[in-house]
């Protein structure tokens, strides 16, 4: 702990990070096992920039949101080197802190929205709250704001004095963003926002948060399994397994330039929309179990282009561009390329 | 013209509801040629998976006919429905709900097996439970496995491996791979894909995503509000989509592609209620072009080119 001090110390965020996270590490301790959910992560978000996480279930995204709020249920242990949001350092929080930090400066949507508001309150009340609890403001007046928010994400404001129930589940989900917008936060993150929601819906939520994104400068990372939603929002791109990030650059290194087999597995699983009698390579086996990882690489025994070493030897994070990062022994061998074409 | 299997014509379901009679499906017609696929698409409360029931008569239809091998089931009685349905099964979408989270694999199989008298004998009845488990790609060390110590994706086999068991001819797939990850989602569509080919199945394949019944489906029904608005062969609904619904679909599918100013056709509104629907266009409410003619009359799904279907007031204009 002093010593993770001294390095605070030492290092110093630029002006133009809204979020910054150093090796981030989250496990489980449960009787007979330990979970090791995340495992080592490191992100850098600009201000007003949108960082895409990628990845199959039980990649470790959502614990990573978590653990950036600081909310990651018990027995879970997170060891972090650093964690800074908005120029502050929320490792240093205390509890009274972390409730004034968590949807003032950074705040999440959650996957679900038929269960993440009350069913016993009116969904103006429940923006109101959010309001009123990082705002000294009278109930009236709040009431007001969160009538103004409902408008701001295309709901009446008339509607402020239903109950959730009377929602549809985008309306919901629209709700949950207002409430999550109510204090102008500076990071936002997305955990799965539409994935609950209907094509067409989906593609209304997606096209009325990419305009509020614009319009308060907001960062944002969008966590979805989704990568045609990624193309859609996202700056950058995380792709992550088991863990870990394989792969993180700009959305057209990672999408154009495609440099991990895991990437790469991810885009021949797609159904290609262009060409319908194209064949569907799946990726072989299934990701492994997070309390007993194999030894090397984690992808090695789904990957076809894995040799020996890949079993033996844990992949180091390599820059292959200036902002394109990939974490995959195969590299070692200057000449290894993937299938998959590069286009520009 | 090939022989088809399937046959539906004028299905309606209504449920009755405190606030009026739900039109779940209301007047779908349709048929499936021997060894096809018909894909039907549209949003939650669309009628899809109604439909999909109704043709296995797991929910009775409130009024039409279904010809199975040119025979109508909704006539049939209790033994005989039983009977025929070894040649008509479904795959659920939950492959967490819709297993018995106290039977084995094994147990799973081999009930399904002998209340249907497929094989008799201890021995035979093993043989055939080994033998789907291999058709469908499930290890037979996992033959005595309970369903939760399964991932989704070996989860759906089993749902897969128990429709198989009577041999049938026909499936209904009801967003069989909708829960699943993606790179498993593309084993189990690979699988589905094989055992068409090999036994030459008919499938209905229900789904909310574009892009997989794209790659499954030879014909597409897109459905909104419980009728079909449009219905043509995969190639051709995709290329010249002209429901402005099914505009707005293909429209609203995420492209994985770096796309420089995407133009998207952002649909406005949500579903309609589908309990005593007035007769009008029930797309009408969020269309771009509907007109006072849309809300007159409920435009009847006419054929605009050979095989494809459309119910559009202002088709023949747009």
């Amino acid at each position: 702990m002093a010593e993770d001090k001294k390095k605070a110390v030492e290092e110093k965020i630029p002006e133009d990070v809204a979020l910054y996270l150093k090796n981030l590490r989250v496990k489980f301790v449960l009787e007979k096992e330990t979970v090791y959910a995340v495992n080592g992560i490191d992100i850098t978000l600009k201000k007003g920039k949108t960082l895409g996480l990628a990845g199959e279930t039980g990649a470790g995204k959502t614990t990573t949101a978590l653990s950036m709020l600081r909310l990651v249920p018990y027995p879970g242990k997170v060891e972090c080197d650093r964690l800074v949001v908005d120029g502050k350092d929320v490792l240093k929080m205390k509890q009274k802190d972390l409730e004034k930090f968590r949807g003032a400066d950074l705040a999440m949507i959650f996957q679900d929205p038929m269960t993440s508001l009350n069913p016993v309150f009116t969904v103006g009340q429940q923006i109101a709250d959010a309001i009123m609890l990082h705002n000294p403001t009278t109930k009236e007046q709040a009431f007001k704001s969160a009538q103004q928010m409902l408008e701001l994400v295309g709901i009446p404001a008339a509607r402020a004095v239903e109950y959730p129930h009377q929602f549809s589940g985008g309306m919901k989900q629209r709700v949950v963003i207002a409430i999550a917008l109510a204090c102008n936060p500076g990071v936002l993150i997305a955990d799965e926002p539409t994935t609950a929601l209907d094509v067409t819906i989906q593609a209304q939520v997606i096209a009325m948060m990419k305009k509020l994104r614009d319009e308060r400068g907001m960062s944002m990372i969008m966590i979805t399994h989704d990568l045609g939603i990624i193309a859609d929002v996202c700056d950058e791109v995380a792709i992550m397994y088991a863990g870990k990030i394989i792969e993180y650059g700009t959305l057209r290194d990672v999408f154009n330039h495609t440099k991990h087999p895991y990437t790469e597995g991810l885009f021949n699983s797609l159904p290609n929309i262009h060409n319908r009698d194209e064949r569907l390579k799946p990726i072989p086996g299934l990701m492994p179990d997070p309390s007993n990882l194999p030894k090397g690489c984690a992808f090695a025994p789904r990957c076809r282009y894995a040799t020996a070493a890949c079993k033996e030897k844990v992949p180091e994070p390599r820059m292959v561009s200036d902002t394109h990062m990939v974490a995959c022994s195969a590299y070692d061998d200057p000449a290894f390329r993937i299938e998959r074409p590069e286009k520009d | 013209m090939a022989e088809n299997i399937l046959e539906v014509r004028n299905l309606k379901k209504y449920f009755k509801t405190p606030r009026g009679m739900l039109h779940a499906v209301d007047d779908v017609s349709f048929s499936i040629e021997k060894g096809h696929t018909l894909g039907i698409v549209g949003e939650s409360g669309c009628g899809k998976t109604t439909t999909g029931r109704c043709i296995l008569r797991l929910v009775e239809p409130t009024s039409g006919e279904i010809f199975f091998e040119g025979r109508d089931i909704t006539k049939l009685g209790r033994g005989e429905m039983k009977k025929l349905r070894k040649d008509m099964q479904i795959i659920f979408q939950d492959p967490f709900s819709s297993l018995d989270p106290r039977y084995t694999i094994n147990q799973t199989l081999t009930e399904t097996l002998k209340i249907n008298k497929i094989v008799t004998g201890k021995k035979a009845i093993e043989n055939r439970v080994l033998e789907l488990m291999e058709t469908v790609g499930l290890a037979e060390r996992l033959i005595n496995t309970y369903p939760h110590e399964l991932d989704g994706g070996r989860r759906q086999r089993i749902g897969i491996a128990r429709a198989l068991a009577l041999n049938p001819k026909f499936i209904v797939c009801d967003e069989p791979v909708s829960a699943l990850d993606v790179s498993i989602q593309a084993q189990i569509l690979n699988l589905l894909e094989d055992l068409q080919e090999k036994l030459g199945l008919s499938y209905i394949f229900i789904t909310h995503d574009l892009a997989v019944v794209n790659h499954f489906a030879d014909e597409i029904a897109v459905m909104y509000l419980g009728q079909i608005v449009e219905k043509a062969p995969t190639q051709e609904l995709f290329d010249n989509p002209m429901h402005p619904y099914t505009q707005a679909l293909l429209s609203a599918i995420p492209i994985p592609e770096v796309i420089e100013n995407r133009q998207q056709t952002i649909l406005s509104g949500e579903i309609s209620s589908p309990i005593n629907p007035k007769d009008e266009c029930r797309f009408a409410k969020r269309c771009r072009f509907s007109c006072d003619g849309c809300r007159e009359k409920n435009p009847p799904l006419v054929e605009v080119k050979p095989g494809h279907f459309v119910a559009c007031g202002r088709c023949g204009e747009l």
